[in-house]
């Protein structure tokens, strides 16, 4: 090619695109330069010198511009006087260039020297003790005494919370700034930086609460040396004690790849319990990132709170019973019911569980239900993303469209993605009812009013932005914003048939996302999992329901109502649920922690965790709880092992065909390497052993494919009209997204209590004056119950009232509502 | 014959070998490895800051260690971490010392005493308390109330970390 270039590193020849840094050119074959400051994901800014090499060129004939030849026919090489920075030097044609000599050695060794002069002797408590690049490259490189005196070391402070997530230690830092430039360039969330200068330069927290950015926790991954460390993890254990397991993230339908660190403990009485998560490289879907949601959530597998053991309601009262009689009581009930068993199963749920649930359920003529207020699940099977689809490879004249999502709050890491996508030149088109922060990088921002979704959509098939229409690859995220489950239904029909008619669909980098609540509402979809338009109804008409994963009784009164009217109802749950606490029996299942099973992602990537820690005592997984049921019903299900499971669903489900688990279990090649002994470049990001999982194919790849559901170009009827509610003073109320919420997988997290989101009412201030809320301080939304504190908010849309989703007000999908103002006494009351 | 009765005879005469163990015990050399002793500081704090490169170095992985974070409230070493599970088991422990030279601090010692016996499995795991020395004359013991701005260091700054 003709955009590439060779030269030779210690006397190896090496042929690398143009513009590669001489560090990156090294690494490919296997050449360690140190660094400090660069970081293979980051612009380099030369910083530290810890990178210095010999670098020579050939030497040109200014007459004929040809190199100048020896006597024996090679290329003459002039060798500068001083050393280069290999980070900040891209690579020329001929260059050779040297990392080992005496000159080269010297300079590492002094530059080691200057970054010790004050660095205090910690490594025996410090937490990055065993993986810190700075203890390594002085072992690899550094002189063994040093020439200052130990008297003349300069004190700092040591222990500096950078708000509650993230602690500081000043001495420690050797200024590479590799956090500062990743919060400001990777995050843009530039809440630290650099104050001072010289020796008393310190890092520093602008923000409240400090270090307030959803991916602080991959500073501490980047940092060369100890000085940013996790709170979750301070003092935890060495590094070396810790064993790796592999992991996947539940939060949100990024699915990113974890790794998690156990290590059996006395505290414990000597359980594994998991000391920290950390991001395992997948550079399709997480690269070596992962949001502080996935990293300081994972309590809740460890909580007290727990269910240990099966219940059963005797007499009223839901006591205490061995599995047998659980079991047995179970399958009694579901049997009295008779047929047309309804199944109510969350996307927390693995793949191998859903299966089984809808076994079960098509077994007793039943129905399968996915708890969610977000439909379209069966159109991502349809024109979805394709194998060999990227975001990371978006770049210049591909598109993305962002609908009715707010990807920073409800998949961080997509919106990292797509930021960087953006500028490196993807068009990036956001449609939303109010302002995101994935606006500030897109090309064209489109506002509407709720209810007005397809307008957007039928403006775009119109040719509204020629540069998404025209591009070669496009890929579409619709959310749930502000819509309920047949508007999201209509939406995503509308982005498909945006998608079929453009010719965005079937090829790698083109299709349709949708940014699900829950980290496997995709997978619940392609088990045979759907929706239906009221809840309420079904709930209450089933004589007989099995829930499981889900919590529709604390979300929602009237489904608590409803749940009471249904017939008999079983509960598979980890915790003892609004919903438990009104089921018939309820079973303790397993998390995703203690059992082995998959996911499929948003992006429809099938991917494999495996059991971390041991299960709590008597519980099981989801997947035996319903086998065990079914087979006292007198159906076989599959419950030896989740591999036999997915056996079955890759023989039953077209798209999952020829998929095994040791597939999932695949890995290739990566880049940048991170981990273990690349710990000085790419950070401590685990490299990825366990698998990275298979894209799933989409139906539309097949042939003679047609869109199955056509969105005539017709916008269908409308579920409502703002202006027309507001006129007859009712708002809009909308639950938002919000990444740390008090869901029931984030509450246990008690690191994270501060920054989680608490009930309430947002309001435009004009909404407020026209609803006559103006300095109220409280209102009662009509048909919840107890009032909530009332927040003006200027950048809010009007006519429409926001409550942050799963934070303890009790409503689900958006839905008209009167707001009435709470005078203060009545709430002393 | 006379020669070795000769022999006999000086050893009758001379001080007998044995002693009346356990009534009387022999002293034990100055290079003695026994069971272990976590110091203190003079002042009663314990010079153990939890590091677990005890752990790491010993070839017969005896020992364990699970660390906390000191503050002055409840502080039980100098520095900014202490153990707060420090266990010894005394049947895998092969008496090398590798323990006492990986040890920052100075903490770990292996002391005199060579009378381990155990009647079970369990016994043999040595916890922190019976291996914490006994707080020294004018030191307080562990957990103790310290004024701020005392203990700053990570780890207590060593006279010489060499000897
Ligand atoms: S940052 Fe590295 S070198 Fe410094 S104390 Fe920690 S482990 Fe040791
Ligand atoms: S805190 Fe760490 S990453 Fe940030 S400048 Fe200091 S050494 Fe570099
Ligand atoms: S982005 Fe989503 S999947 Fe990834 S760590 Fe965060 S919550 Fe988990
Ligand atoms: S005894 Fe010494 S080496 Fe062992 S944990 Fe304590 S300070 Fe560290
Ligand atoms: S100057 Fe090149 S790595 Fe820091």
């Amino acid at each position: 090619m003709a955009n590439e270039v060779t030269l030779t590193i210690d006397g190896k020849t090496v042929r690398v695109p143009q513009g590669t840094l001489i560090v990156d050119a090294a690494k490919k074959i296997g050449i360690d330069v140190p660094v400090f400051c660069y970081h293979p994901k980051m612009e380099p800014v030369g910083m530290c010198r810890m990178c210095l090499v010999e670098v020579g060129r050939p030497v040109m004939d200014r007459a004929t511009n040809q190199p100048v030849l020896e006597a024996d026919g090679t290329p003459r090489i002039a060798f500068g006087a001083k050393l280069e920075t290999a980070c900040t030097t891209p690579v020329s044609e001929g260059m050779v260039v040297i990392t080992q000599n005496q000159k080269v050695a010297s300079a590492r060794r002094e530059v080691l020297e200057f970054l010790l002069t004050s660095h205090p002797l910690d490594c025996p408590i410090c937490d990055k003790g065993g993986e810190c690049p700075l203890q390594n490259l002085t072992m690899g490189y550094g002189p063994a005494e040093s020439r200052f005196l130990f008297e003349e070391k300069m004190h700092l402070a040591k222990h500096v919370p950078l708000g509650e997530l993230i602690y500081l230690d000043r001495e420690r830092c050797i200024q590479c700034a590799r956090c500062v430039r990743f919060q400001k360039d990777l995050v843009d969330d530039p809440v630290i930086g650099f104050y001072q200068r010289g020796r008393s330069l310190e890092i520093v927290t602008y923000s409240e609460p400090g270090f307030d950015s959803y991916f602080s926790g991959n500073t501490t991954d980047i940092c060369p040396v100890g000085a940013l460390t996790t709170a979750d993890f301070r003092f935890g254990a060495r590094p070396w004690e810790l064993k790796p397991v592999a992991s996947i993230c539940t939060h949100c339908p990024v699915g990113c790849n974890l790794t998690f660190n156990v290590r059996r403990e006395a505290a414990s009485g000597g359980k594994l319990v998991i000391k920290r998560a950390m991001p395992r490289q997948n550079e399709l879907v997480n690269e070596i990132w992962i949001c502080d949601k996935g990293r300081f959530a994972y309590h809740f597998v460890e909580s007290p709170q727990r269910l240990t053991q099966p219940l059963v309601r005797k007499n009223g009262e839901l006591v205490p019973a061995s599995w047998e009689e659980a079991l047995e009581a179970a399958a009694q009930g579901l049997k009295q019911a008779g047929e047309n068993l309804v199944v109510l199963a969350g996307g927390r749920l693995s793949n191998e569980d859903l299966f089984n649930l809808r076994k079960l359920a098509d077994a007793q003529r039943g129905k399968a239900i996915l708890y969610t207020h977000m439909g379209g699940g069966d159109l991502t099977q349809q024109v979805g993303l394709t194998p060999g689809s990227n975001l990371g490879s978006l770049g210049k004249g591909d598109a993305v469209l962002v609908i009715a999502a707010d990807l920073h709050e409800e998949a961080p890491i997509w919106w990292m993605r797509l930021k960087a996508a953006a500028e490196r030149g993807a068009v990036l088109v956001v449609a939303g009812a109010r302002p995101t922060r994935l606006e500030r990088y897109a090309a064209k921002v489109m506002r509407y009013r709720y209810g007005e979704e397809l307008n957007i959509i039928q403006s775009l098939m119109d040719g509204a932005v020629p540069e998404l229409s025209q591009a070669e690859n496009l890929v579409v995220f619709y959310g749930a914003e502000g819509l309920d489950l047949l508007g999201t239904n209509a939406l995503a029909q509308a982005c498909a048939t945006l998608l079929y008619r453009s010719g965005h669909y079937g090829r790698p980098n083109n299709g349709l996302v949708g940014v699900w609540k829950e980290g496997n509402a995709q997978g619940a979809w392609d088990m045979g999992f759907h929706t239906v338009g009221n809840y309420t109804r079904t709930l209450s008409e089933a004589a007989a329901v099995l829930i499981a994963a889900a919590d529709p009784a604390g979300d929602d009164p009237l489904l608590a109502q409803a749940l009471d009217r249904a017939g008999f109802v079983v509960v598979q749950e980890l915790f003892l649920t609004e919903t438990a606490r009104r089921a018939d029996v309820v079973f303790p299942a397993q998390s995703f922690a203690e059992r082995e099973g998959t996911f499929t992602s948003g992006e429809r990537r099938v991917q494999r965790f495996y059991p971390v820690i041991y299960p709590v005592p008597d519980c099981r997984a989801d997947f035996v709880i319903t086998a065990q049921v079914a087979r006292k019903l007198g159906h076989a299900l599959e419950m030896a092992s989740p591999a036999k499971v997915f056996l079955q669903i890759a023989s039953e489900i077209s798209h999952y065909q020829g998929l095994t688990y040791p597939r999932l279990a695949e890995v290739e090649e990566q880049w940048p390497p991170v981990g273990r002994s690349d710990l000085y470049y790419g950070g401590t990001a685990y490299d990825n052993r366990q698998g990275m999982g298979v894209a799933l194919p989409a139906l539309c790849q097949q042939q003679g494919w047609q869109l199955p559901m056509f969105w005539n170009d017709r916008l269908p009827e409308r579920t409502f009209e703002l202006a027309a509610m507001n006129q007859q003073g009712m708002v809009w109320l909308v639950p938002f997204n919000r990444l740390y919420d008090r869901g029931t997988t984030v509450k246990p997290s008690q690191l994270l209590e501060k920054r989680m989101v608490s009930a309430h009412i947002a309001l435009h201030p004009e909404t407020a004056r026209a609803v006559g809320l103006s300095g109220v301080e409280k209102v009662q939304v009509e048909g919840l119950d107890g009032p909530l504190p009332l927040v003006l908010d200027e950048t809010l849309p009007q006519g429409v009232a926001f409550y942050p989703r799963s934070a303890g007000v009790p409503a689900l999908a958006p839905r008209g509502v009167k707001l009435h103002a709470v005078k203060a006494e009545v709430q002393e009351g | 014959m006379f020669k070795g009765l000769l022999t006999t005879l000086k050893e009758w005469a001379g001080k007998p070998v044995t002693i009346q163990y356990p009534e009387e015990k022999r002293p034990v050399r100055t290079r003695f490895k026994g069971r272990h002793v976590l110091k203190r500081y003079e002042n009663g704090l314990e010079k153990c800051i939890g590091c677990s490169l005890c752990a790491a170095a010993c070839p017969a992985d005896a020992i364990f260690v699970e660390a906390a974070e000191n503050t002055d409230e409840e502080r039980y070493s100098p520095g900014e971490r202490y153990a707060r599970v420090y266990e010894i088991n005394m049947l895998r422990c092969i008496f090398c010392g590798f323990c006492e030279d990986a040890c920052p601090t100075e903490a770990i010692v292996l002391g005199d005493n060579y009378e381990l016996s155990f009647t079970d499995r369990h016994q043999s795991i040595y916890t922190k308390e019976m291996l914490l020395e006994p707080v020294p004359e004018g030191g307080k013991p562990t957990p103790q109330q310290t004024p701020p701005g005392v203990y700053v260091r990570a780890v207590p700054a060593m006279q010489d970390p060499q000897d």
